[in-house]
């Protein structure tokens, strides 16, 4: 309860000059339901999170995490969550690829902003992870809910879908076909932008969440892996490991002494070159090797991004592209080390053209920051292409 | 060279697209409805479904796309009359993205005006393109998407009648696949018209390149999963691909010169013959390395082959062509060999040689580059055109056929 009632009573100031709903304490946990088969109507019906007197808590046994770098998705907040049915076995712990979560698994992402006015439409680029949430509730009156995503494993596989938050932020209704939510985007970086967020619509789901093409499995998750959880929760004072966590709370299993760690990264401005690497790395293992991998659905690139990638040409370094079009920027080379300003790589995260752009989906504003840790990393990088 | 080459293009295409070519077609009056119904359908599509578009025209806002469904077809009811516009697209790299979906069958429609590339398929078995039309309405500019249709890691493939337009890369590319057959299509207007790269196994016959910048384009790439070999290109008319190159710097077809028909750059296996190659301003066949393409100096990776070896030009009808090469150097080499009103002979070759292949002066009978019954141009390129010069006889040679590519669809 560090901060609630301080919240709230802000919170509450701010609803009596505006006339929005008063806030209360938070409502009790919803019971997550255990859904078999189909798309229900409304996101309250899997009792995976719950919104009422201006809060929106977890349900019963719903367990947020963070990843130690996260996905750039125009800047949004995401709280995520896992919950695996009562009396089901463990996750299996893998090493380098997502957990083997059991049946019934649902994991839920929920992307929101910081408010910046009263104008729902108006939103802050400036938040960092997990603001706004504490002792398991997400403070409504401060941010504006987007969408939640649900991953769901039912029958051996992952489905996936969206639900779009109302305007009244009370209910989030099912979006198969996806959405465009026109917002004002306001940051210190950009100042203003237009923002044509996108909620992806279920087979774009699997553009980014299929990413191995050479099973049948599909979609899966990308996030839930030994790497990305292993450091602290963040928006907590614990500094223990989430996989320890997750061991403590009966979610997961066979965890071995060594565990790999995806290096922690927020978007500051670094100066040591081994850090530059290892959070330039991470950034790419987050943001591209969903897709960028040896099987996943950019292999036909020849450009593979995971974090245990050699230097080398499939690294992108002295690599000319292959069917990149207007993406190559009039440049010849993924990486031309010592030159960012020469590389196809920061040219393409630096866009927002639909057909240059870099990753192709879950954008449309740039990076700046992802960009000036790649830049900084490729300036740094020895060597020449002959 | 190639460098020079390469900023000749570049220019080129900055005229060009300064220029600003002509108006992409006016969709004000597009239904625009009918795209939530097509998503959802694709959305919906379970193993068999048909996806039939009615006649009509169609503003479609977002990239389409299906996932890991098989058996689906989608039809229009014909090429002219079932347009998909992307004119106004907003969001997507893509127009239609098919991506693990065995058994696909698209046909009878149109794809016009995307942002990025209009058909992607990729990682299918039995995919059927047949009857569509792609293109960029406002003719070629850089502007334009870069492939129009564009299956890659698939298997088992046909394209079939169908007309590509105003690529800023490639009409017709068919990349990292096996067993194709692409026939009876029209290309023309885009940087290359059609397109086999990496691939195994491809009969390219009976179409018609032309007006590209060039015709027909066998690649092979390094840092890529698979080599190519086998494609028979045959049968096609390849003629007047002289539209000057408006690909983007750095793309491996930004530095194909205007005025080629039928381009290899390092595949091997390749077979060219019984086609009707006219007035193609630079060469009508051009045999080159990748050395030639502007990246002469990077490290490669080691399983990859660099060279054009197992290259057999059979008869074919060449008429004109040759004389008016793109980008100075290759002008001057034609004036000083041939005189100010002469020609390129019908064949040119880099002249790129693996020298770790080399047997008594000769490459093994079966890797060989052999040409029926014209000249070849030796262009020298290793040692700077020092001592460019037309041969034939040391091209006079054989190699075992390949087999026709049967599909089982």
């Amino acid at each position: 309860m560090r901060h609630r009632l301080l919240c709230g009573l802000l919170a509450l100031g701010l609803a009596a000059c505006s006339g929005d709903a008063r806030q209360g304490p938070p409502p009790a946990p919803p019971t997550p339901a255990l859904i078999e088969a189909g798309w229900p109507a409304t996101l309250s019906d899997w009792g995976q999170l719950a919104v009422g007197e201006g809060w929106l808590v977890l349900g019963e046994g719903v367990t947020p995490y963070t990843l130690n770098t996260g996905l750039f998705t125009d800047d949004a907040l995401k709280l995520r969550t896992v919950w695996l049915p009562d009396g089901s076995a463990s996750a299996h712990y893998r090493e380098r690829e997502v957990f083997d979560f059991p049946d019934g698994t649902v994991i839920t992402k929920t992307f929101y902003y910081p408010r910046a006015g009263q104008d729902l439409t108006r939103v802050s680029g400036d938040g960092f992870s997990m603001q706004h949430f504490d002792e398991g509730a997400l403070n409504l009156m401060a941010v504006r809910l987007v969408e939640t995503r649900i991953l769901v494993h039912r029958n051996d596989q992952w489905d996936a879908v969206s639900y779009v938050w109302n305007e009244d932020q009370s209910e989030a209704e099912l979006a198969r076909t996806g959405a465009f939510v026109d917002l004002t985007l306001i940051s210190t970086a950009m100042g203003e932008e237009r923002l044509d967020y996108l909620v992806p619509n279920v087979n774009q789901c699997a553009n980014c969440h299929n990413t191995n093409t050479s099973d049948t499995i599909g979609t899966r998750p990308i996030g839930p892996k030994a790497r990305h959880l292993n450091g602290p929760l963040d928006g907590t004072d614990d500094t223990h490991s989430q996989i320890q966590r997750w061991v403590e709370l009966g979610l997961l299993t066979g965890v071995p002494d060594d565990l790999p760690a995806a290096p922690i990264w927020r978007g500051e401005t670094l100066s040591d070159p081994s850090a530059i690497n290892a959070a330039a790395r991470g950034y790419l293992d987050i943001n591209c090797a969903h897709c960028h991998s040896r099987t996943g659905q950019a292999d036909t690139s020849g450009l593979y991004l995971e974090p245990w990638e050699p230097e080398g040409a499939n690294l992108g370094v002295c690599k000319p592209p292959i069917a990149a079009g207007r993406g190559t920027g009039n440049r010849h080379l993924g990486i031309v080390p010592g030159d960012a300003e020469a590389s196809i790589f920061t040219y393409r995260m630096a866009s927002t053209r639909a057909d240059v752009m870099m990753p192709e989906l879950g954008r449309a504003t740039v990076d700046e920051a992802g960009v000036a840790l790649v830049a900084a990393w490729i300036d740094a990088m020895a060597g020449s292409c002959g | 060279m190639a460098g020079l080459r390469i900023s000749i293009c570049i220019l080129a295409a900055a005229l060009l697209a300064g220029c600003g070519g002509e108006q992409t077609r006016d969709v004000s009056g597009f239904d625009r409805d009918y795209q939530q119904t097509l998503m959802e359908q694709l959305l919906d599509a379970q193993p068999g479904t048909v996806i039939e578009i009615p006649a009509g025209e169609f503003i479609i806002e977002r990239g389409l796309s299906l996932s890991g469904v098989d058996g689906v077809t989608i039809r229009g009811a014909g090429a002219d009359v079932t347009i998909l516009s992307f004119a106004e697209q907003r969001q997507g790299a893509e127009g239609l993205l098919v991506s693990g979906s065995d058994d696909f069958t698209i046909e009878n429609l149109a794809i016009e005006d995307t942002i990025g590339d209009a058909l992607k398929i990729t990682d299918g078995t039995n995919i059927v393109i047949r009857g569509v039309r792609v293109e960029w309405t406002n003719g070629p500019s850089t502007e334009n998407g870069a492939y129009a249709i564009y299956p890659v890691q698939s298997e088992n493939i046909l394209i079939e009648n169908s007309i590509a337009i105003g690529a800023s890369d490639a009409g017709i590319y068919v990349g990292q696949s096996d067993t194709i057959i692409v026939r009876n299509n029209i290309a023309e207007y885009n940087v290359a018209g059609i397109e086999i790269e990496n691939s195994r196994n491809a009969d390219v016959y009976a179409n018609i390149a032309r007006h590209n910048t060039g015709g027909i384009l066998v690649f092979d790439m390094p840092h890529l999963p698979r080599p190519g070999f086998g494609t028979r290109v045959f049968n096609n008319e390849v003629h007047e691909n002289n539209t000057a190159n408006f690909g983007h710097a750095g793309t491996p077809v930004a530095g194909v010169p205007a005025g080629t028909g039928i381009l290899i750059n390092s595949g091997d296996g390749v077979e060219i013959y019984d086609n009707l190659l006219r007035d193609n301003r630079t060469g009508h066949v051009i045999i080159s390395s990748f050395f030639s393409s502007g990246f002469e100096n990077l490290e490669l990776n080691s399983d990859y082959d660099p060279y054009p070896e197992s290259i057999w030009v059979g008869p074919n009808v060449y008429e004109g062509g040759g004389g008016n090469p793109d980008g100075l150097e290759l002008q001057a080499m034609r004036i000083a060999m041939f005189g100010p009103t002469g020609r390129f002979p019908p064949v040119i070759w880099d002249g790129y040689v693996d020298p770790d292949k080399m047997v008594d002066g000769a490459l093994p009978a079966e890797q060989r580059l052999c040409v029926e019954g014209v000249d070849v141009l030796n262009a020298d390129l290793p040692n700077d055109a020092s001592n460019a010069r037309v041969e034939s006889e040391t091209f006079r040679c054989t190699l075992p056929r390949l087999s026709p590519v049967e599909l089982e669809l």
